[in-house]
């Protein structure tokens, strides 16, 4: 493989963990925010969980502490993973296309780690190195590697043709909306393309793995496969940097929103980010607002702007 | 049938209505009211209105914005709007939600899940102007636009957004065509809130161009802090009309009530909505009976705005909120009270229990809790005794938002309500599923201009239904019927649609609160506390 495939395929990779990286830092950098959790919220006793009731429904909830369930919380989360329960729920017609999708990146994700782990291990233990594991794992990669592609591909063509066909969605369709299901579809296209031409030229997936590893160069792919291999690196490097991403913004929609029901304690963590928060000083215009940039959030909440600022 | 709007429209620069609201385009009702031909009419705005206020969205005006005398003014508008979508995503101006904000604006796929679980979008005829995602849909082009400063890349990403005047004013009216019920971000499969941006959008507008609908703010927040109540009772008028209820609830019910005011160390400072004083005043007469009987060492505050609830700034203003809040505190704190109980209002138990949670620090911290638990377990431990018998009728339990899928107090009104109502049922959906009554957000105490119309006709249509439905067996006048709500900006909201649609002449259907049931329920209590007329 020419050395410009390795610099493509290395390149992806590390801007997809860079811009990863810095949407996980933007979002968990921002402040605690004031309580705004939706009910259900899993990790709630049982008894509580199936009607969505919360700590509140106690008599004097503030004598115990507050119990968090957490592995009922990650199992909910695993359910919205996995099977995209919400939409399952809630918006039928997307889900198949969308479930298709998603399950069809997962078994991609799967794929690409047994292939990575397959050669990496033949590349870091030469002892354990081809036949044995690279003819224990190889397979199983590369028939999760297709049946990643007909999913991906079936779920963004169907995704493409509700974007295009359904009148609802005209207002909330962007450009990029169909560019991505095109860059989804043309990458997958491409490496289906190269596969059935034979571009592998009977190398394994595993092998050509093996070959990134070492920047191998007499590993020889056809065209088709290696321009399907750029086009997926570049869309793992443009991925960080759209509405994608939101594998990462599920995380804090979901724990740091809609389940973040953790009291503040006298003396706790909360109260103490709280105090920190409390003497920003803002900046808004409006009159009754009373911020001139000089006075802390502590000090407009404590003025009252009917009674000319007495305390 | 669907009306469509281009999303370019709303910077249309004329001040023509964007969308026209009839009848026949909503969705229909059952019996009695399934005829649109027969339903009412929509009131026209005047045009003395129109001609004075930027009434551009729809056939309504909630906020009575001037209309600028010249385009300079247009501009300067334009400019504090600006001033005010940046500070809304520092942390200085809004660490209050910036997180959540930045997650909405940042990963809506447009999959348009949440618009079927709104009942204003559903209820308007599925009118795109009423999909959740409309509103959201613009403020996020226009922060990627002038937040994050993109050119024409980014609007190839995030859509392109032509920004002016007519679209401020636009998003101002807009961004009070949600009830903050938040069911849409319930449904999200992202985790994004639609309600949110509306409630930012509000708080925006708020805080930098000093704009809000007027009976939330002047004469809500405002009037709240300048005098203790926003119905405007000072002190003294309030403890003079509570003498006159605990004189009338004892003179009703054959029991002697008074209630306590500022007793330093009681165990409980209960706080009503101070609407229920002068609207429904056996609200905080069977409070004040119930815990009497129930032997409840309690007491009612007379500091300022300790004795009123509503913190209305939760739907637009941090500032307004975090002040009212604070005062509710400050009361509790000097009369050395070991908690707080909230009466019958929905915001106020969301405002006060949860969301001011991180801003009370120290000793302001203090326990807050519903009085739905405190009844449920008066109610449960057998101290008084019930005659259920006295609730043989039809009801059906209200779920106001706030206190449900915003604070998840599902089952204490549940298990009072199976307790003591033999013909209780369920709407359907109920609990955290709930619909909002159509007066969430302020709405209820709104009704400027025809914007009481709108309130009925799409915000509530959803609950009309939903009570129709429940109970479609026994709709007729012959039979009376219980529509529980314990909150009492959900009781105006039904107070006044019940009143529009004539449900209480002509099919007997009365709404209340959950006390009144239970005093009705009391053995000992002379029979018919509920009285079945209409108030």
């Amino acid at each position: 493989m020419p050395a410009a495939l390795y610099v493509a395929v290395y390149s992806g990779l590390l801007l997809f963990l860079a811009g990863c990286l810095r949407r996980i830092r933007e979002y968990a950098r921002t402040p605690l925010h004031l309580r705004w959790e939706l009910y259900p919220v899993p990790h709630e006793e049982p008894s509580r969980v199936a009607h969505g009731g919360s700590y509140f429904e106690s008599g004097q909830w503030w004598l115990s502490p507050q119990a968090l369930h957490h592995r009922r919380e990650w199992a909910t989360m695993f359910q919205e993973i996995a099977f995209l329960k919400a939409l399952r729920e809630y918006n039928r017609r997307l889900w198949l296309p969308s479930f298709l999708f998603h399950f069809g990146l997962y078994l991609a994700i799967g794929a690409t780690f047994l292939v990575a782990v397959a050669s990496g291990a033949v590349v870091l233990i030469p002892s354990t190195g081809p036949p044995r594991l690279a003819q224990a794992l190889g397979p199983v990669g590369r028939w999760l590697g297709y049946g990643a592609g007909a999913l991906i591909l079936a779920g963004a063509i169907l995704l493409l043709l509700g974007r295009i066909s359904d009148r609802e969605l005209k207002n909330y369709t962007k450009p990029a909306d169909i560019f991505n299901l095109l860059f989804f579809i043309s990458t997958l296209a491409l490496l289906t393309a190269g596969l059935l031409r034979g571009d592998l030229r009977g190398a394994s997936l595993a092998a050509i793995a093996r070959g990134a590893f070492r920047f191998d160069r007499s590993v020889n792919i056809g065209g088709v496969f290696a321009t399907g291999l750029i086009f997926a690196s570049a869309l793992a490097a443009y991925i960080p940097f759209t509405h994608m991403s939101h594998f990462i913004a599920k995380y804090f929609t979901y724990h740091a929103v809609r389940w973040d029901d953790r009291r503040n304690e006298r003396g706790g963590a909360i109260e103490g980010k709280v105090a920190e928060y409390l003497s920003y000083k803002p900046t808004w215009a409006a009159a009754h607002v009373g911020a001139d940039g000089k006075r802390s959030w502590a000090e407009i909440a404590t003025t009252n702007p009917a009674r000319e600022g007495k305390k | 049938m669907s009306q469509h709007v281009d999303l370019r429209e709303v910077s249309r620069p004329d001040r023509t209505s964007l969308v026209h609201l009839a009848n026949e385009n909503l969705m229909p009702l059952p019996e009695p009211l399934e005829n649109p031909a027969k339903d009412r009419p929509w009131t026209l705005l005047s045009e003395q209105t129109k001609a004075k206020y930027e009434c551009g969205l729809d056939d309504t005006c909630a906020v009575n914005i001037p209309q600028p005398k010249n385009r300079e003014e247009e501009e300067t508008l334009v400019a504090k709007f600006l001033s005010g979508l940046d500070k809304l995503f520092t942390k200085e101006n809004n660490w209050t939600f910036l997180q959540p904000l930045l997650l909405t604006m940042e990963h809506c796929t447009g999959c348009q899940t949440c618009a079927e679980a709104c009942h204003i979008f559903e209820a308007s005829g599925r009118n795109e102007l009423y999909r959740p995602t409309f509103r959201s849909e613009v403020m996020r082009r226009l922060y990627f636009k002038y937040v994050k400063h993109g050119g024409l890349l980014s609007a190839w990403q995030h859509g392109a957004i032509r920004l002016n005047w007519p679209l401020v004013a636009r998003l101002i009216e807009l961004s009070y065509r949600c009830n903050l019920c938040r069911r849409c971000a319930q449904t999200c499969p992202i985790g994004c809130d639609n309600g949110l941006v509306a409630h930012e959008l509000r708080k925006l507008f708020s805080q930098e161009m000093g704009i809000a609908a007027k009976e939330i703010h002047d004469n809500g927040s405002m009037l709240q802090l300048k005098v203790g109540s926003s119905t405007g009772m000072n002190a003294e008028v309030v403890k003079d009309n509570i003498a006159f209820i605990d004189e009338d609830i004892s003179e009703k019910t054959g029991i002697e009530v008074r209630t306590p005011w500022d007793v330093e160390g009681a165990d409980v400072l209960l706080i009503h909505n101070a609407g229920e004083i002068m609207a429904w005043p056996e609200n905080p007469g069977a409070f004040a009976l119930i815990l009497t009987l129930a032997g409840v060492n309690w007491t009612m505050s007379s500091e300022l705005a300790a004795y009123d609830s509503i913190n209305y700034g939760l739907w637009y203003d941090d500032a307004q909120f975090a002040r009212v809040a604070l005062k509710h505190i400050e009361a509790a704190r000097k009369l050395k009270v070991n908690r707080i109980v909230l009466g019958e209002c929905g915001h106020a138990h969301k405002a006060l229990c949860v969301v001011a949670d991180r801003i009370l620090t120290g000793d302001s911290n203090i326990p807050r809790q519903s009085s739905l638990p405190l009844l449920r377990d008066i109610v449960m431990n057998g101290k008084i005794k019930f005659d259920p018998s006295r609730n043989d009728f039809p009801v059906t339990l209200h779920d106001p938002c706030n206190m449900v899928r915003l604070m998840g107090v599902v089952e204490p009104q549940r298990e009072i309500v199976r307790k003591l109502c033999p013909q209780f049922r369920e709407m359907e959906p109920h609990g955290v599923n709930n619909y909002c009554c159509g007066g969430g957000s302020g709405f209820a105490i709104m009704s400027g201009n025809n914007f009481a119309d709108w309130r009925f006709h799409i915000s509530g249509r959803k609950k009309v239904q939903q009570i129709l439905d429940v109970f479609s067996d026994c709709i007729g006048p012959e039979t009376s019927k219980y529509l529980c709500a314990p909150c009492s900006n959900c009781k105006g909201q039904f107070r006044d649609m019940f009143a529009y649609y004539d449900l209480w002449e002509q099919n007997r259907i009365l709404y209340g609160g959950l006390v009144e049931l239970i005093v009705n329920a009391i053995a000992e209590v002379k029979p018919g506390f509920i009285e079945w007329e209409w108030h």
